[in-house]
């Protein structure tokens, strides 16, 4: 420890108590979501007594598996096709050296980040619905990729930063030693970069998973995901089946970000 | 001579970047390196030593000039295309892929079956005694084992020309000195040619067949290691190679007067007018006072088998004496002494 480092937050008075308390306000909803999920009674806010009814309640209810079902297949392609586009881009950006308008390039590729998330909604809605009326097509192609979409930046941070920390001097051997670019990205470039891409395509995951605005706007009818389920349950009546389903959406996600946590730790 | 040529550079130019920020980093470099020979490229840093590989390797399209690999011109061909192989200074070996897997990477490229990699990986690990590490991963060695995979795994292809930047710059002394003559053994056994990148003139000397002085852009001076310690071609080669005492001077008949008024005996060929003279520590003798130009010793510097003596001259600079410690007797510091010069021993350069 070193003790004559001019500033630490930890030691200032109140410190510890601030602390806790910003963790109580980030997490007590989220325990009580929790809580009232395992609730014997048909409220959200009034206790019955311990038991998973609202689970078993859940997992038998047809339009909850549909759903689901339907939240998963989109949320696999989304990342998948994110996590190769965000891939590429990244390979553009990083193994190029400096160009000009890099800067631009950086902002194109992570609009989503920054541009009203509603915005975007609303152009894809109306775009979709052009593309719907000339194609015909109404199938769930619209929301998949949306979803690529505005996962793509995502998936993109965490393969950069991990091209970033990686030596050229890798692919220099590679071309040294015989192996064509496209071999120096089979043979080298792609097994180191791994983690990036797994932890990018996990990252993308989630985002997909957890969409409700752009997936509200974009869907057909008898499309809906977990979310836009859920959200749709609340305009009827509330019973705790919606925090199960929450804290099951919950405990899936803090599972991802853990093997996330777990792969992007272990490069050093 | 007849010998063979293995790299032919002509003329080779490097600029980076255009207008003001224009860097010359090579300015117009040939050179000619034999087949089979041990040929050092050597330097201080930011000399272009470097450079100048990596156009050989392929790294780097010099901006102008071209280069010839045994007659054929590649200036312009990609490196996976060039039958050279490289040594890194930080080895750049592939994490991910086992001490075998990396020395077969060149020959499993080339699209070699693996039935001849595996025997070619045998082969060489046998050669830089890594037989017992073939499965484990590069991390798991040190750092000279490193060096090792490294080496074998440019000499595995058989590449018509291994170049070396600067592979010992890491090691230990001790390690350093190992991989010296090892280096040396490999390239006699296998009879490839050696392209190796220094700033280390000990270890340039010690291994080379000839060795090109490189500074600021430019070849200084190319010829084997003698040639350059004992005939530099300018005060730069020798002052970088081995220490050196610089004296500067007149021609006055067929000797030099420095000064100190003294006028040395010297070997001349040509040279008229103000010269610099430069001259060997371990040229330098020193006897009680006597004949010869008088010094005082300022400093004494006790280095085991040799003492260092700073001697001050009578105009006040400095020469500095090399003397076996066993040899003739002691001398202390303020001690008056004279000191001899061999006319051979004695370099005239233009100043």
């Amino acid at each position: 420890m070193n003790k004559k480092r001019a500033f630490d937050v930890t030691t200032l008075p109140g410190f510890t108590f601030i602390a806790i308390l910003s963790f109580v306000l980030l997490y007590a909803p989220i325990a009580t979501l929790v809580i009232y999920s395992f609730n014997g009674g048909n409220s959200v806010n009034q206790w019955g007594g311990f038991s998973l009814q609202w689970y078993v309640v859940a997992f038998n209810n047809q339009a909850v598996q549909d759903a689901t079902v339907r939240s998963l297949i989109i949320a696999l392609w989304a990342s998948v096709i994110s996590t190769t586009v965000a891939m590429m881009a990244a390979l553009g950006t990083t193994r190029r050296g400096r160009f000009k308008g890099q800067t631009a390039i950086y902002m194109i590729i992570n609009q989503p980040l920054m541009v009203p998330e509603i915005v975007t909604a609303v152009a894809l809605l109306i775009f979709f619905s052009s593309v719907k009326i000339a194609t015909g097509y109404t199938g769930l192609g619209y929301l998949i990729l949306a979803h690529s979409a505005f996962c793509v930046p995502f998936a993109y941070l965490p393969i950069k930063a991990r091209l970033e920390g990686m030596d050229t001097s890798m692919e220099t051997a590679a071309a040294d030693l015989y192996a064509t670019p496209w071999q120096t990205f089979r043979y080298v470039t792609l097994p180191l970069l791994l983690p990036g891409v797994i932890a990018g395509a996990m990252l993308a995951f989630i985002i997909s998973l957890d969409n409700v605005i752009i997936t509200e706007f974009v869907k057909s009818a008898g499309q809906d995901t977990l979310p836009t389920y859920m959200l749709g349950q609340l305009r009827r009546a509330l019973t705790p089946e919606v925090n199960a389903i929450s804290t099951a959406l919950l405990a899936l996600t803090v599972l991802i970000l853990i093997a996330f946590v777990f792969l992007t730790k272990k490069r050093e | 001579m007849n010998t063979p040529i293995a790299v032919d550079a002509r003329n080779i130019g490097k600029i980076y970047a255009t207008g003001k920020d224009a860097v010359t980093a090579l300015g117009d470099v040939s050179i000619s390196i034999e087949k089979g020979e041990f040929f050092t490229l050597l330097g201080p840093s930011g000399c272009g030593k470097t450079t100048l590989l990596r156009c050989i390797a392929g790294f780097e399209t010099p901006t102008s000039g071209s280069i010839h690999l045994s007659g054929r011109d590649i200036t312009y061909i990609p490196p996976n295309q060039r039958p050279v192989n490289t040594v890194f200074q930080s080895y750049a070996l592939f994490p991910h892929l086992s001490v075998a897997q990396n020395v077969g990477f060149g020959l499993k490229m080339l699209g070699k079956p693996a039935g001849d990699v595996a025997k070619a990986v045998a082969r060489v690990l046998a050669l830089v005694k890594l037989e017992d590490f073939a499965d484990r991963l590069p991390q798991q060695l040190s750092g000279g084992q490193q060096q090792r995979v490294a080496l074998a795994r440019a000499l595995a292809p058989e590449p018509e020309v291994l170049l070396l930047d600067e592979p010992l710059s890491a090691l230990d002394l001790k390690l350093r000195k190992e991989m010296q003559s090892e280096l040396k053994r490999l390239q006699t056994e296998t009879g490839i040619t050696f392209v190796f990148v220094t700033h280390d003139q000990e270890e340039a000397l010690t291994m080379s067949n000839r060795i090109g002085v490189m500074s600021q852009g430019e070849l200084l001076q190319v010829g084997t290691p003698h040639d350059i310690y004992e005939h530099p071609v300018n005060r730069f080669v020798a002052d970088f190679i081995g220490e050196t005492n610089f004296l500067e001077g007149v021609v006055e008949g067929h000797q030099v007067r420095i000064g100190t008024g003294d006028a040395l005996d010297v070997v001349l060929d040509g040279q008229v007018g103000a010269v610099t003279l430069a001259i060997r520590p371990e040229q330098v003798s020193l006897t009680t006072a006597g004949a010869g130009i008088a010094a005082q010793i300022a400093e004494t510097t006790y280095l085991g088998t040799d003492t260092h003596y700073d001697l001050k001259l009578g105009d006040g600079s400095h020469i500095i004496a090399r003397v076996q410690s066993k040899s003739a007797g002691t001398f202390n510091v303020g001690d008056t002494v004279s000191i001899a010069i061999d006319a051979k021993a004695v370099q005239v350069l233009k100043s």
